[in-house]
């Protein structure tokens, strides 16, 4: 059963980075890039990470899709279509190639003995991330803040200014 | 039960194609989704390691999944702020395209 699953949302997750990268209309990458988001998603739930899954859906199948479809939308010139790829497409190829076979050779010649998954409790999760990971927890929110009012100065317009 | 490699597999996969994307796209915001690809290629590698390593070595308390909620939360401030800029260089070039914004380049 989980390796069914396993699978089906390989080839989901596969397939939506496949649409994202080879599609023409920006629109559409940004839905497969929805398909290929929540598949990961579907991907945790496999691994047991129930709070990962939750938090995957929320923030990359909620927040960020919207945002990119903002972005498409008000960037939307006649241009689009003659964007695609660029000249060095097949080199870009040849490099990716490159890197999927090092990963590839690096997770084969050094293997890690099988295993089977397991859960964490939520509560552990938990205690983990307000104990030892407290001072990185606070300074994410921190970088989050600064980001978000760096984002908000650099996107709005001179004019309203005063 | 689905062994550690098939998700290694599966993030060196999805690393790749991001890969790609970023190097062969010339829409910065196809770009953006590029890298959203690659941090989540990154996000399989690290949960599917906590899942199935836990408790040897250094691996202890899941510490792989606060990572990749660190790592998915400097993903949402990064397309925050990606945008903005790209929006600011939209209004002011009335362009998206990474050749044609070479302003920077001596």
């Amino acid at each position: 059963m989980s390796w069914f699953l396993f699978i089906l949302l390989a080839v989901l997750t596969l397939g939506g980075g496949l649409g994202v990268v080879l599609t023409r209309n920006v629109v559409h990458a940004a839905l497969a890039l929805l398909l290929s988001l929540v598949a990961v998603a579907g991907v945790y739930l496999v691994l047991y990470a129930e709070f990962l899954a939750l938090v995957q859906v929320l923030i990359y199948g909620g927040a960020i899709i919207i945002v990119l479809l903002f972005a498409i939308m008000l960037t939307r010139g006649s241009e689009y279509p003659r964007i695609s790829d660029n000249r060095q497409w097949p080199l870009a190829a040849l490099a990716a190639l490159g890197v999927l076979g090092v990963l590839m050779a690096s997770f084969l010649i050094d293997p890690v003995e099988n295993s089977e998954a397991q859960s964490p409790a939520f509560t552990d999760l938990a205690n983990s991330l307000f104990t030892r990971w407290a001072i990185p927890f606070e300074l994410a929110s921190l970088v989050l803040l600064v980001a978000l009012v760096g984002a908000i100065i650099i996107a709005r317009t001179e004019t309203d200014e005063g | 039960m689905v062994s550690l490699f098939y998700f290694q597999l599966l993030s060196a996969g999805l690393f790749s194609i991001g890969l790609y994307g970023v190097l062969a796209r010339r829409s910065a915001v196809l770009i953006v989704m590029s890298i959203e690809l690659m941090l989540n290629a990154v996000n399989i590698n690290l949960v599917a390691a906590a899942s199935h390593l836990e408790g040897r070595g250094s691996f202890v308390n899941f510490d792989g999944q606060i990572i990749a909620i660190f790592i998915i939360t400097i993903a949402a401030a990064e397309v925050g702020l990606a945008l903005a800029i790209i929006l600011r260089i939209y209004r002011n070039r009335a362009t998206v395209n990474v050749d044609e914004i070479d302003i920077m380049k001596w």
